[in-house]
C-alpha cells in the first residue's frame, strides 16, 4: 500500500467514503498490528471495519492506512502473503491465517547478490 | 438425440440439487459474498455426507477408487452442483473432492505413489502450469521455458503466468520446451516439487475473479530429476492437450448451473415486481428477454448432452465438446446479463449472487480454451484438417 498512514480516530474513519477495500494498521513505533478487508458483508464497508478495529484495540496511538478495491480478499491475501516474505512472519494480529495462506517470494524480498563489481 | 434421464439420474440429480439448496445456499448467507471457501469445520462435515452419498471423488476413475459416473451423469450433475453463488469456479466448495491432475494417472509407478496417490489421499496439492507471458491460448507454440538435460537432472529455466494454486502447491506440472522444434513435438512434461532451489511464486496476478488469483512463476537453474519426467521426452503437449479436451464438458455444465439459476431469478423477480401499473413479466420487453435466455439455457444443454452422450459411446466427440465448451460460457454470460438487466438495480449489488457470475461468467469465455480456439477446433474438424 503506498497511501501515507494517518491517525485511527472516529474522525478519520468517518471522513472515509463507505467503499470496500484492505487496511492496514500500525503502532506508534510504526509495525504493523494487523492487515484486514471491508467485505460485501460490511454495513458501510471500510468505516464499519475501521470502527470495529479501534472498538477492538482502544483509542490511543494507533494509525491506519488503507485502499479501496473490489478484489479485497485477492489483494489482503497478497499482502498478507508480502508481509510474511518480507518479515518472516505475520502481523501478530494475522498469526491465525498462516496455515491458509500461500508462499510468496517477490524478488524485493530475496538477499542482495553479494560480490565485487 | 434423447434427453430423458433414466431414473437412476433422475435420482442423482434430485439428491444434488437437494444438497445444494438444503447443505450449501444456507450456509452462504453468512459468507463474504466473494468468499470461495466454507469453514473448516463446515467444509469436514459436508465431506463425510458426501463420502456417504457415494459421490466424494466424483472425477476419480474406477481402478483408483472413484463412483465410475459415466460423462453424462456427471455433466447433469456438475449442472445442478454450479447452482449457488461461487458454484461457477467452486462448486459446492470442492466437498465432492477432487480427482488431482488428471495426467498423473498416465504417470509410471513411481510417480503415481509418490504424487498422484498422495493427491488422492489429501495429502498433496498440485497445479498445472502451462501457459506463458508470450501466450496460452497456442501453448505449443508459446512455450519459451526451456529444459536441458544434464547427466540424470533437467536445468529448466523460464516464467509461467496466470498459474493457480502454485503458492499453495506441494508439486507442478511444468512443461518446457527441451529441443528445437518450435511447435508441439518439442515440449516436455516434467513434475516439479515446488521446495526446488530455483521454483519462484513471483507475484500475485489479479482479476475479474476476485475470489481467487493467480500467480506468475519463475524458473531459475531448476534442477529436475530424470524420474520426474511425465510421459516421454519431446511429447510432453499430448498429456497437456488431452486435459484441454477432456475438461470442457463438465466446464460447459457449470457455466449452464448459474445461467439455470439466473433465469429462474429473473422469472420470479418479473413475476413479483411492478412498474407502471403491472407486473415486469407482463411487459414484452421482459418476456423477449426472458425467452431469449430461454434459448440460450436449451441450446447449451442440447450441446453438452450431445457431447457426453457421445463420449460415453465411445465416439469422437472433440467438435461437440468444442462447441458445448462456446455454446454454454457465452449463452450463460447473455442470460446472466439479461437476469441483471430484468433486476435493474439490485442486480448489480453484492446481495444477490448475479453480479459475482457476470464476473466470473466473462473469464470462461477465455480459461479451458478462449472461443476462438474452439471455433479452430470445429473448423479443423468440420473442414477436415488443417489448411495451413
Amino acid at each position: 500500500m503506498t497511501k501515507p498512514v494517518v491517525d485511527l480516530t472516529e474522525t478519520t474513519i468517518d471522513a472515509l467514503p463507505a467503499q470496500l477495500g484492505v487496511y492496514e494498521i500500525v503502532d506508534r513505533t510504526g509495525t504493523t498490528v494487523t492487515i484486514g478487508y471491508a467485505g460485501g458483508r460490511e454495513a458501510f464497508g471500510i468505516r464499519t471495519a475501521l470502527h470495529r478495529e479501534l472498538t477492538d484495540h482502544g483509542v490511543g496511538g494507533l494509525r491506519f492506512r488503507h485502499e479501496f478495491t473490489h478484489g479485497y480478499l485477492t489483494r489482503w491475501q497478497e499482502l498478507l502473503m508480502l508481509y510474511e516474505a518480507d518479515h518472516g512472519a505475520l502481523p501478530s494480529g494475522n498469526v491465525g491465517h498462516l496455515g491458509t495462506l500461500g508462499r510468496l517470494s517477490p524478488l524485493s524480498a530475496e538477499p542482495a547478490p553479494t560480490g565485487s563489481n | 438425440m434423447d434427453l430423458t434421464l433414466s431414473d437412476e439420474q433422475q435420482l442423482i440429480v434430485d439428491t444434488v440439487r437437494r444438497y445444494v439448496q438444503e447443505e450449501i445456499v444456507p450456509l452462504e448467507a453468512d459468507l463474504d459474498p466473494d468468499a470461495g471457501e466454507l469453514h473448516p469445520e463446515d467444509q469436514a462435515r459436508l465431506i463425510q455426507k458426501t463420502r456417504e452419498m457415494g459421490f466424494y471423488g466424483l472425477d476419480i476413475p474406477k481402478e483408483f477408487g472413484g463412483p465410475g459416473i459415466d460423462v453424462t451423469t456427471r455433466a447433469l450433475m456438475a449442472i445442478e452442483m454450479s447452482q449457488h453463488r461461487a458454484g461457477l469456479y467452486n462448486p459446492c466448495y470442492g466437498t465432492f473432492g477432487g480427482a488431482g491432475l488428471a495426467q498423473l494417472y498416465e504417470a509410471t509407478e513411481d510417480q503415481k505413489e509418490r504424487y498422484l496417490f498422495p493427491t488422492l489421499r489429501g495429502e498433496k496439492k498440485g497445479c498445472f502450469a502451462l501457459t506463458e507471458p508470450s501466450g496460452g491460448s497456442d501453448p505449443a507454440r508459446a512455450i519459451q521455458t526451456r529444459g536441458h538435460r544434464d547427466g540424470d537432472e533437467w536445468i529448466l529455466n523460464g516464467s509461467k503466468l496466470y498459474i493457480s494454486g502454485a503458492d499453495k502447491a506441494d508439486f507442478a506440472l511444468v512443461f518446457a520446451r527441451t529441443s528445437d522444434d518450435p511447435g508441439r513435438n518439442g515440449v516436455t512434461a516434467f513434475i516439479v516439487d515446488t521446495d526446488t532451489p530455483g521454483f519462484h511464486v513471483r507475484r500475485v496476478v489479479h482479476t475479474l475473479r476476485s475470489t481467487h488469483y493467480a500467480t506468475e512463476l519463475q524458473f531459475e537453474e531448476m534442477r529436475i530429476p530424470a524420474a520426474n519426467m511425465l510421459g516421454e521426452e519431446n511429447r510432453g503437449f499430448a498429456i497437456a492437450n488431452d486435459r484441454l479436451s477432456r475438461q470442457r464438458i463438465p466446464y460447459a455444465a457449470g457455466c449452464l448451473g448459474a445461467a439455470i439459476k439466473a433465469q429462474e431469478m429473473a422469472i420470479d423477480w418479473a413475476k413479483n415486481r411492478e412498474a407502471f401499473g403491472g407486473l415486469l413479466a407482463e411487459k414484452q420487453a421482459i418476456q423477449w428477454m426472458i425467452v431469449d435466455n430461454e434459448i440460450d439455457i436449451r441450446h447449451a444443454r442440447y450441446c453438452i448432452l450431445e457431447a457426453a452422450q457421445k463420449a460415453d459411446r465411445g465416439e469422437r466427440f472433440r467438435t461437440e465438446a468444442a462447441m458445448a465448451k462456446l455454446v454454454a460460457s457465452e449463452g450463460s454470460g447473455r442470460v446472466v446479463d439479461r437476469a441483471i438487466q430484468i433486476h435493474g438495480g439490485v442486480g448489480v449489488t453484492k446481495d444477490l449472487p448475479l453480479e459475482r457470475w457476470y464476473r466470473e461468467l466473462r473469464i470462461r469465455r477465455i480459461g479451458e480454451g478462449p472461443s476462438e480456439v474452439q471455433r479452430l477446433i470445429m473448423a479443423r474438424e468440420i473442414l477436415g484438417g488443417s489448411f495451413k
